[in-house]
């Protein structure tokens, strides 16, 4: 599945590999949004439906849109906005409020926030809000002056709506779902959350107040239609200034084999372009095209495991402490342990085992191990660490056998009997 | 809605008697216009009213009659009658101006005709007890000199007021002294015979003229429904306008003819008079006679009289006679219609009428009060520009037209300085009432009225008169009442009324900003499935209140005995969200506004707070403050304020009612909030009703503490969840002969509805979502059919079933197969619990046996924590890394069920 690219005599190949580049690279990075959402036909018309009774017709109206991460709500979303803000009546008639729950993290910012993307702030005048109940009676008083057929339609966008319903009281949401229930100012409020349980979480109030609307973004692409994806995710435009270059795929089958990987893995488009992203930044006017190799490649950054990663970079005695807490893990079956007893086992295998190891002293020890903590291969088990003596905190590991294994395989120069010493363990006689 | 047949807070009752009287072939013939004797509770005195028509019910199967109701002393409270200033005629009687007493009867309760005669006539000797003496009016409050456009007939008779210019400034001093009372009037008064010859002629007239008739018929709709007044009136002036070509035909004829102005009037009263004709003329000879003698009191009015004048008189000028005068008719229900009593001026005491309008306006209010109001510095400024329009009357002697607006004027000078409006104003009262015609689309026969450059040459045609003084009339009760307004905001303490503070504009300070105005108008609904939704949306406010009559009659009956009492109490409603508590309480509130309206309860103030719509507990005390008073201040002294304001008597304090909504958010831990809520209703001058709404029935004994359980009482009441058939009757009440569901959908609804929750609003969002789902299914909206069983199938999966299955089934492999390993390790450990290590090992057996390639650990944690973001899983904190626990948030048999779907 490669992309090859013809040189063209008007155009140097490195200007259409930039060209290339630039428009793929705002494709993955979400910068533009897609012509039209691929494979939730259905959920698009039902929230345009619903956008544009609320901006046309002034019905005020809630919803949630449901998926998983990556699934494209935002995308989504976004698209409904972009397509209704193109029709002539609407055009002027909404007022968009976007709020995320990750930012406005309590109500008072929130409110705050509102205001000012209502542009009500200076209504008032010079008024400044001072208390956050000011602030509320303030939009509440707004919006209930309005009515269904002469103030314009608000659209509160809710971003990581289920934070929201951590606020205190669930005061805002409250007030927007009372408002969207009641003759006040038309409203739509659209809540973006990726929890399946997110109703669960509303009071019996506010969810009495919720018109129970969710749209669930659920993808349920074959294979074979995510593989059609990436093909279009990688196709260059029609309108692309150099006519010669043009896309071909080459069933090359350790391609499908990589994209098949990923896509048990997860369906969503999300990683998909960060692998496609790491595929297409190795591409360069020596190289000109995508090769299997570099999706393999990138397949293999993406998926590769961080902590073995880490355990390569590690010295020689930071890792037989490691091979001494696994098989201290092993003899107690995953009780914690503490310094001293790693230092012990160390201990053991330098006296009966080691040829290549010198001993070391105990406070160098010590500091190894202290590294390993920081790296958060190891874990402290009590909370307090204030009373207990460093030597005798409980620790736990956080690294699987398989894990250590493989990073010893792959550790260049590591000693043999270190090596051995990690399939078996020194036995007490 | 509870009619009371109240007439000023006497309550009376009727008995429906025997004496069959109908209106054509009964003993005594009554018709529209006469005066006629009203069965009540005392039998010497019998009610006097006016008729002014009948109808008959829904049903047909009672008479009733309209009647404009005139007071005996006797009916007079005794503390008021000191305020009439002098003996009162035992056959007096007084035009009541007030609202609280319902002007429709049933016809069966009259009892007879009365001789009725206008004011200007001194008493006779008590004698014939069948003629009565209307002089003054009584609205309740203060008697005021009867204005005579409330006896006139017509609109046109109506003699137009002079406009101050034809009128020089020494006229009202010399006026003043001459209007002292009736006995003393200086203008020479027609002779009393042929005055009650001529009220009873045309008394007994069969009909009206169609134009005014419809305008009181408006008028007492539109006091006695909340309908909108507008659409009546356009619906009442179309119909004026099809009824009156006859009229038209006859006005044609008129300018030519030579004609006293009696005459005219007469025709314009009623086309069907012919026969009559001849009194009427006869008549007219002795009125115009006075009317001479009138005119020469001041010569220059007489200057104004050319009997060019007289002959063609022109209609127009009635329609600006009108416009002038409509201020002082303004204020009642209805005009009544007696012609000769127009052309007769009252006696007038100039006191009165130099506060202002005394019969203006519907707030009741005595004259005092308005002389503070900028309108009688109007009517000095005035007199002090009469030398311009000097140059304007000696116009106007050249002009006919104009001259015979002036010798019309001239007629009842008395009442110049203030029922006339200025000029200026007219100008921009024109403007008004062009634009409410807009409104009202009647531009098409009203238009040619308007523009004012043409007021003195133009002579439109009746059915325009007609129509324009219908909606000047009305223009002007608009404008009036914005008159009113302002001058309220400018001396607020002067003008209790209630409504009127409403008005009252708040300062920059408190200015509330609203949401900017679309620039597009919202689209009404086109299709019946679009109208359907527009109904159903939980915002809609419903006719009625289906379902909950026995709780609206129990809430009402509550806060109506506090408001008459003048005293307080609480009283707590619990029910489950959406069963209509705050709805209830809302729909009592507006009716018991009403009755207010109408003077059966003492006013009273209305104040809602929401738990739920402010930020802490003690935010109570602001917004309580607030909307009581409009003031600022932080919350321990807004606290204070309230002890005090509740604490203390205060002469003259109205009840108020609050609801407090969601009462449980105004929980504090010293809960000092919540005792204030309820203690202030105890206080003695308190006069405070609390309301309180919250969810659960045991709140009282659950959160509060012992002393404010105890002031909260024991006046609880409980909102049930809706039955299905309740839920049912709330959509068909709604829908409201909207053909859009079938029957067995809508059962569908409501009962899976009222087995869930009884939540109207759940069964209101799932009908809507119904509609959409109806019209997308066909592919033309406009031939979408009735919303069916499926569609509300669909609708009610789409909302009640969860969504795990489908998200479990939608899920990656790798995600399925973690899924499975989850349960694989809980199987394994017999536990529910089990770390991200654990259920690791599973996987990567699992993916062994599945043949798939293993993930690496940072993979797994990646597809573990995807889960969790779902909340299929139940995660730790991620920094606990491979140690974090791990749950499952569904069933095992769901995610079993779902995974073996996925298999097959």
């Amino acid at each position: 599945m490669s992309k090859r690219k013809v040189k063209e005599t008007h155009m140097p190949v490195g200007e259409c590999i930039s060209q290339v580049q630039m428009i793929l690279r705002e494709r993955f990075c979400h910068q533009r949004l897609p012509e039209k959402p691929v494979g939730m036909e259905s959920q698009h018309k039902h929230l345009l439906e619903l956008l544009r009774r609320t901006a046309v017709h002034g019905e005020s109206n809630s919803v949630l849109i449901v998926g998983p991460r990556g699934s494209g709500k935002t995308m989504l979303l976004n698209c409904v906005l972009r397509e209704l803000l193109e029709v002539k009546d609407v055009n002027k008639n909404v007022l968009p409020v976007h709020l995320n729950g990750l930012l406005q993290t309590d109500d008072r910012i929130a409110l705050k926030e509102i205001t000012r993307q209502l542009n009500l702030e200076n209504v008032v005048g010079d008024k400044v809000f001072g208390s956050f109940a000011e602030n509320l009676a303030f939009l509440l008083e707004a919006l209930k002056k309005g009515d269904r057929s002469s103030s314009r339609p608000v659209l509160f966008i809710l971003d990581e709506f289920d934070l929201f319903a951590h606020h205190k009281n669930q005061t805002l949401l409250y007030n927007l779902l009372d408002v969207s229930q009641s003759a006040q100012a038309p409203v739509a409020v659209i809540g973006l959350t990726c929890r399946l349980d997110v109703l669960e979480l509303l009071e019996k109030r506010v969810k009495s107040r919720f018109s129970h609307r969710q749209i669930h973004l659920l993808s349920s692409l074959s294979f074979i239609q995510y593989l059609d994806n990436v093909r279009s995710q990688l196709s260059l435009p029609q309108d692309f200034p150099d006519t010669n270059f043009y896309d071909e795929w080459n069933d090359d089958q350790s391609v499908v084999d990589v994209l098949q990987r990923h896509y048990n893995s997860s369906k969503d488009f999300r990683s998909l372009h960060l692998l496609l992203m790491l595929a297409l930044s190795r591409v360069s006017a020596s190289k000109p095209a995508i090769k299997p190799t570099d999706l393999l490649e990138a397949s293999r950054v993406c998926m590769v495991d961080s902590k073995a990663n880490i355990l390569h970079g590690l010295s020689i005695l930071e890792l037989c402490l490691i091979i001494a807490m696994k098989h201290l893990n092993d003899i107690y079956e995953g009780e914690p342990f503490n310094f001293q007893m790693v230092h012990n086992e160390f201990k053991k295998f330098l006296q009966r085992k080691s040829h290549s190891i010198h001993n070391f002293d105990k406070p160098v020890v010590i500091k190894a191990f202290e590294h390993l903590q920081q790296l958060e291969l190891i874990k402290s088990m009590d909370s307090s660490t204030a009373k207990i003596q460093k030597e005798y905190q409980l620790m736990k590991l956080l690294l699987d056998h398989s894990q250590i294994m493989e990073a010893l395989q792959k550790y260049p120069q590591c000693p043999t009997d270190v090596k051995q010493w990690a399939i078996v363990p020194v036995l007490e006689t | 809605m509870v009619r009371y047949f109240t007439r000023l807070r006497m309550r009376r009752i009727y008995k429906w008697v025997s004496t069959y009287v109908e209106g054509q072939e009964a003993v005594t013939t009554v018709t529209p216009g006469q005066y006629i004797l009203i069965e009540g509770n005392d039998d010497e005195y019998p009610f006097v009213a006016k008729l002014l028509k009948f109808f008959g019910d829904e049903s047909h199967k009672q008479k009733k009659a309209l009647v404009q109701w005139f007071l005996r002393l006797s009916e007079v409270p005794q503390n008021k009658k000191l305020l009439l200033g002098r003996s009162p005629h035992p056959q007096e009687i007084f035009y009541y101006l007030g609202r609280a007493c319902d002007n429709e009867i049933n016809a069966e309760s009259i009892l007879g005709t009365v001789q009725h005669v206008p004011e200007d006539t001194p008493f006779p000797e008590p004698g014939t007890k069948d003629t009565l003496y209307v002089k003054l009016s009584w609205d309740t409050k203060a008697f005021n000199v009867l204005d005579p456009v409330l006896m006139q007939d017509t609109p046109a008779s109506t003699p137009p007021k002079p406009a101050l210019p034809l009128f020089p400034p020494c006229a009202s001093p010399t006026a003043t002294p001459v209007s002292r009372g009736p006995v003393r009037r200086a203008l020479p008064t027609p002779d009393p015979t042929v005055m009650r010859r001529a009220g009873s002629v045309s008394d007994t007239r069969a009909t009206m003229s169609a134009g005014k008739r419809s305008t009181l018929e408006a008028e007492s709709i539109h006091s006695a429904s909340k309908l909108s007044a507008s659409k009546i009136l356009s619906a009442k002036r179309r119909g004026s306008a099809a009824d009156t070509p006859g009229v038209r035909k006859k006005l044609q004829l008129s300018p030519g003819k030579k004609m006293t102005r009696a005459d005219v009037l007469c025709e314009l009263l009623d086309e069907e008079m012919e026969s009559e004709k001849v009194i009427s003329l006869k008549l007219s000879s002795s009125v115009s006679h006075s009317l001479q003698h009138g005119c020469s009191l001041s010569p220059m009015r007489s200057g104004c009289k050319t009997p060019n004048g007289q002959r063609r008189f022109p209609w127009k000028l009635s329609s600006i006679s009108l416009d002038r005068l409509s201020p002082t008719a303004l204020g009642e229900q209805d005009l009544s219609s007696d012609l000769l009593l127009a052309v007769i001026p009252l006696a007038l005491e100039d006191e009165v009428f130099e506060a202002g309008l005394p019969t203006d306006a519907g707030s009741a209010n005595t004259p005092k009060k308005r002389q503070a109001t900028p309108r009688r510095n109007y009517v000095r400024e005035q007199k002090a520009t009469t030398p311009s329009r000097r140059k304007e009357s000696a116009m106007a002697i050249r002009k006919p037209a104009l001259g015979v607006l002036a010798e019309e004027d001239s007629e009842d000078s008395p009442m110049q300085p203030i029922a006339l409006t200025p000029r200026s104003k007219r100008k921009s009262a024109q403007l008004v009432s062009l634009r409410i015609r807009k409104q009202l689309n009647l531009l098409d026969n009203t238009q040619k009225l308007i523009s004012d450059g043409d007021d003195d040459c133009f002579v439109p045609s009746k059915k325009d008169l007609q129509s324009s003084s219908d909606s000047e009339e009305e223009t002007m009760v608009r404008k009036t009442r914005g008159r009113n307004g302002k001058a309220s905001a400018r001396t607020p303490c002067k003008t209790p009324s209630k409504k009127v503070c409403m008005v009252t504009p708040s300062t920059p300070r408190h200015a509330t900003p609203s949401i900017p105005s679309r620039t597009v108008p919202a689209r009404q609904p086109g299709n019946i499935l679009e109208e359907a939704r527009a109904r159903l949306h939980v915002s809609s406010v419903p006719e009625s209140l289906p379902c909950r009559e026995q709780e609206f009659q129990d809430i009402y009956n509550f806060v109506e005995s506090k408001v008459m009492d003048g005293t307080g109490g609480c009283m707590y409603i619990s029910g489950v969200p959406g069963t209509g508590k705050t709805a209830t309480i809302h729909e009592v509130i507006r009716c018991l506004q009403h009755a207010s309206d109408m003077d059966e309860i003492p006013t009273f103030r209305f104040i809602e707070i929401n738990g739920m719509k402010m930020t802490d507990p003690h935010q109570a005390y602001v917004q309580i403050l607030q909307k009581l008073t409009d003031q600022k201040v932080t919350a321990d002294h807004a606290a204070a304020l309230l002890e005090k304001r509740f604490s203390n008597p205060a002469p003259k304090k109205e009840t108020t009612v609050l609801l407090v909504d969601e009462l449980d958010l105004l929980w504090t831990r010293k809960q000092n909030v919540m005792y204030n809520l309820f203690d202030w209703p105890t206080r003695r001058h308190a006069r405070l009703v609390v309301l309180t709404i919250a969810n659960t029935m045991d709140l009282p004994e659950r959160i509060m503490i012992n002393r404010v359980a105890s002031r909260l009482g024991l006046t609880r009441m409980s909102f049930q969840p809706y039955s299905f058939k309740q839920l049912q009757q709330i959509i068909t009440s709604r829908l409201n002969k909207v053909k859009a569901f079938e029957e067995d959908a809508l059962q569908l609804v409501s009962r899976k509805v009222a087995a869930l929750s009884g939540d109207a609003r759940r069964c209101l969002d799932i009908c809507r979502r119904a509609t959409e789902i109806c019209e997308h299914s066909t592919s033309h909206p406009s031939s979408a059919g009735l919303v069916r069983m499926n569609h509300v199938m669909e609708a009610l999966d789409e909302m009640f079933s969860s969504s795990y299955i489908t998200a479990i089934r939608c899920a990656s492999l790798q995600e399925q197969l973690f899924l499975r390993a989850v349960i694989a390790e809980f199987r394994r450990l017999g536990l529910e619990e089990a770390t991200f290590q654990q259920v690791f090992v599973q996987h990567r057996a699992l993916s062994r046996v599945e043949g798939l390639q293993p993930i690496s650990v940072s993979e797994g944690l990646a597809v573990c924590q995807r889960l969790g973001a779902c909340r299929l899983l139940l995660l730790e904190a991620s920094r606990l890394d491979m140690l974090q626990r791990v749950r499952l948030n569904v069933s095992q048999d769901d995610v079993l069920y779902a995974l073996k779907a996925v298999r097959d």
